[in-house]
């Protein structure tokens, strides 16, 4: 009886993690019968009586208000449609979609064109299929030219780290200008090629060891010991 | 353009890559033989970095040409599973696929590596036919060279099943291998901007202005050319690339063996 | 007739050796490799991703699209014909229905998971080899499960009741061969399929060997789950 697994265990779909009453599923833990069971591959996180999992993989899940970054697929005659690598694409309205006045029938590649990527925040998430997105607010823009890493969207908090530590860490000892997507796409670019490969290298580190502790110094000896 | 196109030229501008090979540095070659041992005459394995290509080689019996009656022949045929890139489509063979097959089979039959009179069976009657077939498992880039690899990998591995009153006993492998003494290795040189390079990653792949895949037998002579791509290339790039592809090829004969 | 010892002088119960490793397409957003015997099957999984045409979408639920492919080289004989045969259309039928029961895809209306299974080499088993590549490559991609699927083969040479066939047991004139799936929590079974001429009773027992063997493979398959992070980390 009681719990069967420790925090941060490695664990899958249809494993038993806890027998009994004692604990609560969230997320992507169901109870079946007397059993809480995994739905998922992903970490175990224990916090008081509730058992939950963070995913190792999978699509993003659009959340209001996440900062993403996205490729405009498709211009049509009132906004965009942008990939933002979830299962469906997310919508730009007219209104939207910049600060500037928009005149009518304008041709709207002039903003954005399809392949622009943009880093945008999700103001609106009803049913799956529909995401619409806002270029208004601070740090919203096109991109410029750059590099763009995949990660899985629950790594991105380690990635960021405490108030943002590990990110400014990173950009202060690679001279690289990054943005973190909460959907798990990173763009970054930097003056020197070298130093621009060292922080795709810290990145993948993270991503790859999320779940160790002492992750910081091992990605500070790295940064350093490539400077 | 593409800002990730356009990253990759400011990046070769300064004299790198996005990975940081040197523009003629290849990724890590791997070749594995015997993969599918039960079922196929001759199969390999072929890495390059992250990318994997699988070929296998079976034997059938046919009637020759009429045209050459006394020699067998050689079929390459080359699938783009979806299975291996969410680029790749499901459905019949898309056009690159063809390409890559026929690219593969003019270096093999050029390069007259296989005697096709050694596979003849009966004069007029029957010869065998080799059939070679060619899947990626992952394209991280470079499907091209993985292909081509594979391939030669795979008719090097192969052994001749036995033959009983002209039916193929496909339980029954001889000790017979096809006997190729030099085989043509195939290195393709890609073009991005005024840049040339060899070995493309997904991106590098992906964004490629034009390509030149070079066959080359082990005298460096040689066997089969095919210019790929949207883009033109000047007679002084052309030159270059020759080099930058026979300069690759003798590297992958080093890990290719004999 | 009596069936006194197995062609590969295997135990009747026993399962030929067999191995599973996940991560095996990168390109791919989850996949497998299962091998058992000389069979190998490479399962990769895209999705959930927009299914078009539109009209073959469900806005209620994901879709499951599962696709079976023997590669030219991996027959025994004669090289395969490259494409669809209505043989490989019906497994790749069948592969979807074993996985679906366990799978959850309420979350992803509109949108279509891909499963791609080639068989690389084959020795008998191949479809239950693709089911259990398959129910890896879907957990890899993150896809909501209730249980990893797991199959084998079972069945009846002459006499014996065996599991998971060889090629020369499959072809066993007087032989019966069962492919089974299932959930080994909760014992479901969403594979069944047999040919042949056997009793009730005795298909009672195979579904029970096929139980103990699917909880053998099952425990190789959240093994490999488990060390892929592991692998990943020390790289």
């Amino acid at each position: 009886m009681g719990i069967l697994v420790n925090d941060k265990d490695v664990v899958v779909p249809g494993e038993i993690l806890a027998e009994g009453m004692d604990f609560v599923p969230s997320g992507d833990v169901f109870r079946d019968g007397e059993k809480l069971v995994s739905g998922r591959w992903g970490l175990v996180s224990v916090s008081g009586r509730i058992l939950k999992l963070i995913p190792l993989s999978g699509k993003y899940v659009p959340k209001r208000n996440d900062l993403v970054i996205g490729t405009i697929e498709n211009v049509g005659i009132s906004g965009w449609r942008i990939d933002i690598g979830c299962a469906f694409s997310a919508s730009l309205l007219l209104r939207d979609a910049t600060q500037e006045f928009i005149e009518r029938g304008a041709d709207l590649s002039k903003f954005y064109d399809v392949g622009d990527y943009v880093m945008c925040q999700i103001v609106k998430t009803s049913g799956p299929k529909i995401i619409d997105v806002s270029m208004k607010g601070p740090g919203l823009r096109k991109l410029g030219p750059g590099k763009l890493l995949k990660v899985a969207p629950a790594k991105v908090p380690r990635i960021i780290g405490k108030q943002g530590s590990m990110i400014s860490m990173i950009k202060e000892m690679t001279d690289c200008k990054i943005s973190v997507g909460q959907n798990g796409i990173i763009w970054l670019v930097g003056e020197d090629p070298k130093k621009e490969l060292t922080a795709v290298d810290a990145i993948n580190l993270i991503e790859r060891e999320s779940h160790i502790s002492g992750l910081t110094d091992k990605v500070k000896e790295l940064l350093e010991k490539r400077k | 353009m593409n800002i990730l196109k356009k990253h990759l030229y400011n990046t070769f501008d300064k004299g790198f890559r996005e990975d940081g090979r040197k523009f003629d540095e290849t990724r890590e070659i791997f070749i594995e033989y015997g993969i599918s041992s039960r079922s196929a005459e001759g199969s390999a394995r072929v890495k390059i970095g992250e990318t994997e290509v699988v070929a296998g080689v079976k034997f059938g019996i046919g009637s020759p040409f009429p045209d050459k009656p006394g020699e067998g022949s050689i079929v390459v045929n080359a699938e783009l599973l979806p299975l291996a890139s969410p680029d790749y489509d499901s459905g019949p063979p898309s056009i690159d696929s063809i390409e890559i097959s026929r690219v593969v089979d003019r270096a093999i039959r050029e390069s007259k590596c296989i005697n096709m009179k050694s596979l003849c069976v009966k004069s007029g009657e029957s010869v065998w036919l080799i059939f070679i077939d060619i899947y990626p498992i992952n394209n991280s880039g470079n499907i091209f060279d993985a292909a081509a690899l594979a391939s030669l990998a795979a008719l090097k591995d192969a052994k001749f099943p036995s033959l009983k009153d002209g039916v193929v006993d496909y339980k029954s492998r001889t000790k017979k291998g096809i006997g190729i003494v030099d085989y043509p290795i195939s290195c393709t040189v890609r073009k991005i901007g005024s840049h040339l390079f060899v070995d493309p990653n997904v991106n590098e792949d992906l964004y490629s202005d034009a390509r030149l895949t070079a066959s080359f037998t082990s005298k460096n002579m040689l066997c089969s050319l095919q210019k790929g791509g949207n883009v033109s290339v000047t007679s002084d790039e052309l030159f270059t690339m020759l080099e930058l592809a026979k300069k690759t090829a003798q590297n992958y004969r080093k890990v290719f063996g004999k | 007739m009596s069936y006194t010892k197995r062609f590969s002088g295997r135990k009747f119960d026993e399962l030929r050796p067999f191995e599973a490793k996940v991560g095996v397409v990168k390109r791919a957003d989850g996949s497998a490799m299962f091998k058992i015997g000389s069979t190998i099957a490479i399962a990769s999984v895209y999705g959930p991703r927009e299914l078009y045409p539109q009209f073959l979408q469900d806005p209620k639920k994901g879709v499951l699209r599962c696709n079976y492919n023997m590669v030219a080289f991996s027959g025994s004989g004669d090289r395969v014909k490259p494409g669809p045969s209505r043989r490989s259309k019906e497994i790749g039928l069948v592969t979807e229905k074993a996985l679906l029961p366990f799978i959850d895809l309420s979350d992803f209306g509109g949108a279509v998971v891909d499963v791609f299974i080639e068989l690389i080499q084959t020795d008998a088993g191949t479809r239950c080899a693709g089911i259990n590549a398959a129910a890896l490559a879907l957990a890899h991609a993150g896809i909501p499960m209730k249980d990893l699927v797991s199959a084998v083969a079972v069945g009846k040479i002459e006499d014996k009741l065996v599991v998971d066939l060889d090629y020369e047991e499959d072809s066993h004139e007087i032989g019966v061969d069962i492919p089974l799936a299932m959930s080994t929590r909760t014992g479901e079974i969403s594979l069944l399929q047999m040919d042949g001429i056997i009793s009730v009773e005795e298909v009672k027992n195979c579904v029970e060997n096929a139980r103990k063997a699917c909880e053998k493979i099952k425990e190789v398959q959240v093994k490999a789950l488990k060390e892929f992070y592991g692998l990943e980390a020390k790289k």
